[in-house]
């Protein structure tokens, strides 16, 4: 099984039997999302934004043996990028902030990476062609020329590949029960 | 799929862009960047002579045992040696 395949929980016994392919994997799942809450949600500059995505990582790496859920990994990475942020907005202003995540605005931000990171943990499950050009089109901002160019297709199966594969991710997310409406229960 | 379902799960798949290479590579080799600090810091607490060299030179002690001589993990260097001759 890929490592990209397991279950969060699967992926954390991976790295704590000492799986360095399993870490990597760790970092690559939940990298964009730290990064995401670092700098698009509590607007951190460059500096402290990776400071903080280290010190992140560098957390996780040491509490491995000590969570309590290896499935829990999640919530406990979002707790702990939260936290290190106010850290570092508190030492910037070097008063007492009100803790920002209290903030509807904040809140719902926060909400929404949720949600983004379920689609990408069911965009994982999808096959090679869907990953690749969702993610050159979406999130890495490629045009169809560029992408048809680099997978050697036509322009024109390029849009409807995305049209195909967006229709994959939803039933994706559908069959995991993490349909992303905005009503979704958590 | 609803042309509104669409746009929706395409705005999602934006929120989370690629965290810059670099710092994901970093993050990647902190496992084999650790087990080489720790080997540095033995070596390095073997005596004092060696301390003070390493204390003489961190970033190229680190570079040496294969770890990436930046800020943090000078800082790092810096703390454990101190850490370690507080203990001894």
């Amino acid at each position: 099984m890929r490592y990209a395949e397991k279950t969060d929980g699967e992926l954390v016994a991976s790295c704590r039997a000492g799986e360095g392919a399993a870490w990597a994997e760790l970092v690559e799942r939940f990298s964009r999302y730290v990064y995401a809450v670092a700098v698009g949600v509590y607007r951190l500059d460059t500096h402290d934004a990776e400071d903080v995505f280290q010190e992140v990582f560098a957390r996780t790496y040491e509490h491995l043996d000590r969570l309590r859920d290896d499935a829990a990994i999640r919530p406990w990475i979002g707790q702990l990028a939260r936290r290190l942020c106010i850290d570092r907005l508190r030492m910037a202003t070097r008063e007492q902030v009100r803790d920002p995540i209290d903030a509807p605005d904040v809140e719902a931000e926060l909400e929404r990476l949720e949600e983004a990171l379920d689609v990408r943990e069911a965009l994982a499950g999808l096959p090679e062609h869907c990953r690749t050009v969702l993610d050159r089109f979406f999130t890495r901002d490629e045009s169809y020329r560029t992408i048809a160019a680099a997978l050697g297709i036509p322009a024109g199966t390029v849009a409807s590949r995305i049209s195909r594969c967006l229709g994959r991710l939803r039933e994706a997310l559908d069959g995991s029960g993490k349909g992303a409406s905005s009503s979704r229960e958590r | 799929m609803s042309a509104h379902e669409e746009e929706r799960l395409a705005a999602l798949l934006r929120e989370l862009t690629p965290a810059p290479a670099g710092w994901v590579r970093a993050a990647q080799e902190l496992p084999a960047a650790r087990a080489a600090m720790d080997a540095l810091v033995e070596r390095a607490m073997a005596s004092e002579r060696c301390r003070r060299q390493v204390l003489s030179g961190l970033e190229e002690a680190l570079a040496q045992a294969g770890v990436v001589p930046d800020r943090r993990s000078v800082t790092e260097l810096r703390a454990r040696l101190a850490e370690r001759r507080e203990e001894g």
